[in-house]
């Protein structure tokens, strides 16, 4: 089969001498840094992209469609308000946490970090009572549907941050991961931990306050 | 596609994995996993394909006589998705992308290597829940868009898995898009700077932003619609309070940029292509990669060009059409730049060289119709006829299907050690060319005489100029031919290309053809201008390139 390439106008082999050592299995000079917490951020940035989807509907269906008359929208603010302080508390906390781990205080460490998980799911609880207070259902109007649709979401993350929460306290027992020198999973917790908090002060702004 | 074979024993470097068993395992090798991506994208380009024989072959009478109406609607439905989230995007940036980044940044494999695998396998899941949907129910009849109200009121079980399998492939997007993220940001070889990375990383940073900031409103949005369909909440329900042109603004704020997120990487690739085969440095390099910036800023403002009909108020139509406009001008930057790259440059006529001049014809044009498109007066005329069909086309097909094939020529020779037919390859071309033109030219006519798009039947008066539209489409699918035997038979048969045939100075072709595991067996080289050709001998510094033997291993004598 024939081939057509190309005449180059210089052949690279002809640009001078190389220099340059090779054949060592090992690759000195390289350097295989952790991005592990650069991904994670970014990846925290894409979700943070579906809650502004959410909220921007939210705040069109604000804008353009009134709600229909005979239709119940009313939202207390107490225990949201309640929940809210749990959350920043409990972001708080997380970061006593981390700041106990990196004193070598193994143990205050894994304290925080319940004292954190029991926060986060007192918030949930707090949620689901909320819900089943709530004088409307999820399909009862468009502003139900919205309200359940974006609480919901977000308490779908919270239940995930308090599993991871509780999964980084396991591996920081005596001898576990984290306690053996690998602070990713608690940093990856932490960062996750607080986007959510932030998360919730702006869907408290939006739902709540507006 | 048997692009598993291993080169001839002489030049088979004892790093390389044999065995094509590796193609179907959770690999996390990058350039594995970019052959995955690309056999496995072309499978679903040959399932489209057939889908859009199927559509042509209805269209050749007015009346609706090949396929039922609902059964037009499935297949018109499953040919866009198919195209768009199985072909295009996962071939112009996962197969690319793996298979390119790491060399162009230096690396050994991509920042997360799990992560990819896990990204590149949630595809042939999704694909097949897809497909199946036709089988087990019926497919979605809604279109690529879905637009609710249509979509709650076609039949519920096809729509449900398509939007499911449209969440896989949106998480196996945004997986990609973090680890290139990630991986050009990060990994980059100590000393490259970015102003002296080759364009497709550019390309492919530009993408992956877009992949992280509009994928996850999209999959955002698709869960909402399941709701209203499963729930029967109203989120897109007028009838029950809901809002139908919220979902429209949410789906554009994610494939307005899709569209880019299909052809910025094509750019990219162009751009590494036309400087090797015209021997000439990359004309404009810094504005490139401004423009390219650019574009990523401006599509994120641009959406609603896409809803002048959807009631938007006047204000908006302004500000949409206004920034429309604008995208216009860094577009024209690169397509002047890449006409001055070529400007006195010795271009070899290959089929690289020819599918890329191909697609800068064929992208000029839809470009143009976009930007027509995109004025207000005009658009409200010719919105959801075949002008929007033939103007798409013209740059998914004639744009970035044009800079596969091109890749596929170029790199061909890299992934396995081997050349592609020449003449061919320039049948393939031809066939190609002349097919899409003839497929999708005259559908602007159709269109501009008020042919609406999506419908099985259609105006007497526009069946000769249907079925000139078919014969090109036959064309197309002819033309894949002399390509699949090209690809298959060079596998087994074609000339050995040695490490670097087309005598480029981007890193992977400064590597064994195929490259070991881990890409290079010395360190890593730098290039700092991957585009120097044509300078004076001696003027260009390869002096900090390492390995200086992987060049050696190239025959410098070998004639074409
Ligand atoms: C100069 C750049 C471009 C401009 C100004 C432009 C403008 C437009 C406008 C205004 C529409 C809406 C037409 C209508 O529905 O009435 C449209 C549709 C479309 N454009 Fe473009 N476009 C450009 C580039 C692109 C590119 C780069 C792609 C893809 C890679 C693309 C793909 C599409 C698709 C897929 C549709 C139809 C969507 C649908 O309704 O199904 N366009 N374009
Ligand atoms: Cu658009």
């Amino acid at each position: 089969m024939t081939s057509l390439s190309s005449t180059p106008s210089q052949r690279p082999e002809a640009l001078g001498p190389q220099t340059g050592e090779h054949g060592a299995s090992e690759h000195p000079g390289e350097h295989h840094g952790d991005h592990r917490m650069f991904g994670l951020a970014t990846f925290l940035v894409a979700d943070g992209m579906t809650f502004a989807g959410f909220f921007a509907a939210y705040l069109t269906f604000r804008a353009v469609n009134p709600l229909p008359s005979g239709s119940t929208y009313e939202l207390e603010l107490l225990l949201p308000t309640l929940n809210t302080v749990l959350l920043l508390v409990s972001s708080f906390t997380f970061h006593r946490a981390g700041s106990a781990l990196r004193r070598n205080d193994g143990d205050g460490c894994q304290r925080w970090l319940l004292i954190t998980a029991a926060l986060g799911f007192s918030f949930l609880a707090g949620q689901m009572k909320e819900y089943f207070s709530l004088p409307f259902g999820l399909t009862d109007n468009l502003f139900a549907s919205t309200f359940y649709a974006i609480t919901g979401f977000h308490g779908l993350h919270v239940t995930l941050g308090g599993l991871m929460i509780l999964i980084v306290w396991w591996q920081s027992r005596q001898g576990g991961r984290v306690r053996g020198g690998d602070p990713f999973p608690l940093e990856a917790a932490e960062l996750y931990w607080h986007f959510v908090d932030g998360i919730w002060v702006v869907l408290y702004g939006i739902l709540y306050l507006l | 596609m048997t692009l598993t074979l291993s080169p001839p024993s002489a030049t088979a470097p004892p790093l390389q994995p044999q065995g094509w068993l590796r193609y179907l395992s959770f690999s996390t090798d990058h350039k594995v996993i970019g052959l995955q991506y690309l056999v496995c994208g072309f499978i679903f380009y040959l399932v489209g394909g057939a889908l859009a024989g199927a559509i042509r072959t209805e269209l050749l009478t007015p009346i609706s006589d090949f396929l039922p109406r609902e059964t037009y609607n499935e297949v018109l439905t499953l040919h866009g998705t198919v195209m768009i989230f199985l072909w295009i995007v996962p071939v112009v940036n996962g197969a690319f992308g793996n298979y390119l980044i790491p060399f162009y940044v230096g690396a050994r494999d991509m920042a997360f290597p799990r992560l990819n695998a896990v990204a590149f396998w949630l595809i042939p899941p999704a694909g097949l829940l897809l497909i199946s949907s036709y089988f087990i129910a019926s497919a979605a009849q809604s279109g690529w868009t879905a637009y609710p109200p249509l979509s709650l009121t076609t039949p519920a079980t096809g729509q449900i898995i398509w939007i499911l399998s449209v969440l896989l492939l949106g998480g196996s997007s945004i997986f990609g898009g973090i680890n290139f993220i990630a991986t050009i940001l990060k990994l980059r070889r100590p000393g490259l700077k970015l102003m002296q990375m080759p364009m497709y990383c550019w390309a492919m940073l530009g993408t992956s932003i877009l992949v992280v900031l509009s994928t996850p409103v999209l999959a955002g949005t698709l869960v909402l619609l399941s709701f209203d369909i499963i729930a029967h909440t109203g989120f897109f329900n007028p009838s029950l309070g809901g809002n139908a042109v919220v979902y429209q603004h949410l789906f554009w704020f994610y494939s307005h940029p899709a569209v880019y997120i299909m052809v910025l990487p094509a750019f990219g690739l162009v751009s590494e292509i036309l400087p090797v085969h015209a021997r000439k440095p990359l004309f404009g390099y810094t504005t490139m990669v401004y423009s390219i910036m650019g574009i990523v800023f401006l599509g994120l403002i641009v959406w609603a060009h896409h809803m002048f009909t959807s009631g938007t108020p006047p204000w908006m139509r302004l500000f949409f059409t206004i920034a429309t406009s604008f995208i216009a001008v860094p577009t024209g930057i690169k397509f002047f730049n890449w006409l001055a790259t070529l400007w006195g440059g010795k271009i070899a006529l290959n089929s690289a060289m020819l599918f890329s001049c191909g697609f800068i014809l064929n992208f000029v044009f839809g470009g143009i119709t976009g930007v027509a498109l995109a004025q207000v007066p005009f658009d409200i005329h010719v919105h959801d006829t075949y002008f929007v069909v033939g103007h798409f086309h013209y740059i998914v097909y004639g744009g970035t299907v044009f800079v596969i094939f091109a890749s596929i020529y170029h790199w061909y020779p890299k992934v396995t050690g081997r050349m592609l037919n020449e003449p061919l390859g320039r049948l393939h071309f031809l066939l190609t060319f002349v097919g899409f033109n003839l497929c999708f030219a005259p559908q602007h006519w159709m269109g501009l005489n008020g042919m609406p798009r999506r419908v099985a039947e259609y105006d007497p008066q526009f069946e000769l100029i249907n079925q000139v539209s078919s014969v090109g489409a036959l064309l197309m699918a002819v033309s894949t031919l002399p390509f699949l035997v090209n690809v298959i038979l060079s596998a087994f048969r074609g000339e050995p290309a040695g490490d670097n045939p087309w005598n480029a100075l981007t890193p992977e072709w400064l590597t064994s053809s195929p490259p070991p595991v881990e890409n290079w067996h010395g360190e890593a080289p730098l290039v700092h201008e991957p585009y120097g050709y044509g300078v004076e001998p001696g003027s260009l510094s390869l002096a900090a390139t390492s390995g200086r033997d992987l060049w050696s291993a190239g025959d410098p004598e070998r004639k074409p």
